[in-house]
């Protein structure tokens, strides 16, 4: 069996092996004293300007396509013109959306809804409501509901997503079975219970009805990133330093999971808002029809279905739409944000 | 920068032989409900003085990076067992509640990683990630800590210093963020640091700087460093002693230059092999060492290495090896290279 090494060359071999391994760098730093010298700071700057520009960060990458979608374009579009309408809706309706301006039209046999006519343009309900303005006030309550049961589901689910994803174990199994029987109860009819129960129904029965449905959403989301974050190289690196269990949780692994929740709290109110809609379609939204939302004109609009689908097509035209808005927005926001995407 | 250097040195290199780390029989141990028992690390034994630089050389799957993260008390709890000691100070590490580990991560004992991207939050600007180690182990405030941050990045050749306190991971090249994270490891001055394949995912340039200034560091600074790599020229060019495992047991233990010179073990000898050689003739073939650790004997009952090692002899496969003590180095061979000197 023949040695593997020349004995003849050890020598060399080391010297080449240091020399691998440490000789450019010690040229530099061992003489002069600065560590790596002017030759190797100069290599590394240039290396780091290189990467600038070369290499940008989730987020501006996924803006760099963003900014091109069609798709996330129109979404952002419908959102942005629905916010807008809700936020000035009190000095774009042309009437007062209580008022019962048309109400000397109505003749319960022959003419039960007024038609369109000026000033009117969509006509008018049953008790003789200008529909346009109350579609157009409307929507202050359909973005408040929405933004609100995102936001409370929010509080929640990350609560909930936090306290399981940090201690992981026993308090992770106990608060994961808890949002499983919530999953497994259908969202709309969890949601309906839960506004049932309320004894006097108003706006915020259902927001924190609504909100309910989506905690187990939005902490099995968390639980799941923060699960994938405790293993991750960058949280170990923070134990080998001594980092706290506090910090390591609220400073390395909650940033760094946030991503996928915020994406999908952009799909949720869309479907807040179509489960408010819902709600208040059954009778089970806010009672005090002079506040118009638009689900509950949807209800409202049933028993003239037959003579007057107008009456019950334009609420749901504006959920649709208001919906679609927002749905098109987070899933190009899910699509460029998701790194198997990019390119 | 050496100025700063000098006027810190919070650690003097001591010429007491009380060893700094003393590792005694460390094994690991996975165990998985229904599964065999796997022992990754088998009793490796190894002392650190003040000052030392320790290599530990083996191929993926040889226990070096489990022997520092059992250490550093960095393994899971759940399915995995450690036995023997790690004295550091005379204290056993391995019986700190795990509060008592945690303050003395970072401050006494520092480790710095493979990947320095994923090493570093990419979330935190990279003065923060070093203030964070400050404020941990010095109780600074954030706004006292800061200079002490652009110190410490200036003290591993980070160019701009101020700039990159900003900065974040992503905005830096590879070879600035592993700087980055030795900045962070070694901002509470630790005594010990435990480097794992601190260069593996760096390019052959960079490579070179990174160890030019962890041995600036160490050497200044006094800490102890146990390099960690399957990289032979890695160890070459920084470390006194080596350590070769295999299959989680130390094969061969030698200081540098004999190890290099006169490799005993058939595998230590079959990594020198097989690195490519500047002198080498053109068209000359590495050595690859046959097989893969799938091939490996329990240690139990036979020497691990025996199915793959170039000169195995009956008894290898009979009998265990035991790490015996020869004049210059420490070897578990039953029949091992020829001394051709």
């Amino acid at each position: 069996m023949p040695n593997p090494l020349n004995p003849r060359s050890k020598k060399d071999r080391i010297d080449a092996l240091a020399a691998s391994a440490g000789d450019p760098a010690t040229t530099g730093s061992s003489g002069g004293g600065t560590v790596g010298g002017t030759t190797a700071v100069a290599t590394i700057d240039d290396a780091g300007h290189v990467e600038e520009t070369a290499g940008v960060s989730l987020f501006a990458s996924a803006w760099s396509r963003l900014r091109r979608n069609p798709v996330f374009l129109i979404g952002l579009g419908i959102t942005g013109a629905f916010v807008l309408l809700a936020i000035f809706a009190p000095w774009i309706a042309p009437h007062d959306p209580a008022a019962r301006l048309l109400l000397d039209e109505i003749r319960p046999q022959s003419n039960p809804i007024p038609a369109a006519r000026e000033g009117f343009p969509l006509g008018a309900d049953n008790i003789g409501r200008d529909i346009f303005s109350r579609l157009i006030v409307g929507s202050r309550q359909t973005l408040l509901v929405g933004v609100m049961a995102t936001f409370f589901g929010l509080v929640g689910g990350l609560t909930l997503g936090t306290i399981a994803g940090a201690f992981g174990g026993w308090v992770d199994s106990v608060v994961m079975r808890v949002v499983d029987v919530m999953l497994s109860i259908p969202s709309l009819l969890l949601a309906f219970s839960i506004a049932a129960i309320a004894a006097r129904p108003s706006q915020w029965t259902v927001i924190i009805a609504i909100a309910v449905v989506q905690v187990p959403i939005f902490a099995r989301l968390l639980r799941g990133s923060m699960l994938a974050q405790r293993a991750s190289d960058h949280v170990l690196a923070a134990r080998a330093l001594g980092v706290k269990e506090s910090a390591i949780v609220f400073r390395h692994m909650l940033p760094n999971s946030l991503g996928p929740v915020i994406v999908q709290s952009t799909l949720v109110v869309a479907t807040s808002i179509i489960d408010a809609a819902a709600l208040s379609f059954l009778g089970l939204g806010n009672p005090d029809d002079r506040k118009p939302e638009w689900g509950q004109m949807l209800g409202a609009s049933q028993q003239f279905i037959y003579d007057h689908p107008a009456l019950a097509v334009w609420p749901a035209l504006c959920i649709i739409v208001v919906a679609l808005g927002f749905t098109l927005m987070g899933e190009s926001l899910r699509e460029a944000l998701d790194p198997k995407s990019r390119r | 920068m050496t100025d700063t250097l000098s006027t810190s040195q919070p650690h003097p290199r001591s010429d007491s032989d009380e060893p700094l780390l003393s590792v005694r029989d460390l094994t690991v141990t996975f165990q998985r409900a229904g599964d065999e028992p796997f022992v990754a690390v088998d009793g490796v034994s190894f002392d650190l003085r003040p000052g030392d630089t320790l290599g530990i050389v083996g191929e993926s799957g040889s226990g070096k990076s489990v022997t520092s993260l059992a250490i550093m008390g960095l393994l899971p709890e759940r399915g995995v067992r450690v036995t023997g000691e790690v004295l550091y100070n005379g204290q056993d590490l391995l019986k700190l509640s795990p509060t008592q580990m945690r303050d003395r991560r970072g401050a006494e004992l520092g480790m710095i990683f493979q990947d320095p991207l994923s090493s570093l939050n990419p979330v935190v600007p990279i003065g923060l990630q070093v203030t964070e180690v400050l404020e941990r182990h010095r109780g600074l405030s954030r706004k006292a800590a800061m200079p002490l941050a652009k110190e410490m990045l200036d003290r591993v050749g980070i160019p701009d210093p101020d700039r990159r306190l900003k900065d974040y991971p992503h905005q830096l090249s590879g070879g600035m963020r592993q700087r980055a994270l030795i900045a962070m490891a070694l901002a509470a001055e630790p005594r010990v640091l435990i480097a794992d394949e601190p260069t593996t995912a760096l390019d052959v340039t960079i490579q070179a700087q990174i160890l030019a200034v962890l041995k600036d560091l160490v050497e200044d600074t006094g800490t102890a460093l146990i390099m960690i790599t399957h990289d032979l020229g890695v160890v070459a060019g920084l470390v006194d002693t080596v350590n070769v495992m295999y299959a989680g047991r130390v094969v061969e233990r030698a200081a540098r230059h004999p190890l290099f010179a006169e490799p005993r073990h058939p595998y230590t000898a079959g990594l020198l092999a097989s690195i490519p050689r500047l002198d080498g003739s053109r068209g000359e073939r590495l050595q690859p060492i046959p097989g893969s650790v799938a091939d490996n004997l329990p240690w139990t009952s036979a020497c691990a290495f025996a199915p793959r090692c170039s000169q195995p002899i009956d008894q290898c496969r009979a009998q265990t090896p035991e790490l015996v003590q020869h004049d210059d180095r420490a070897l578990r061979c039953f029949n091992p290279m020829e001394v051709t000197r």
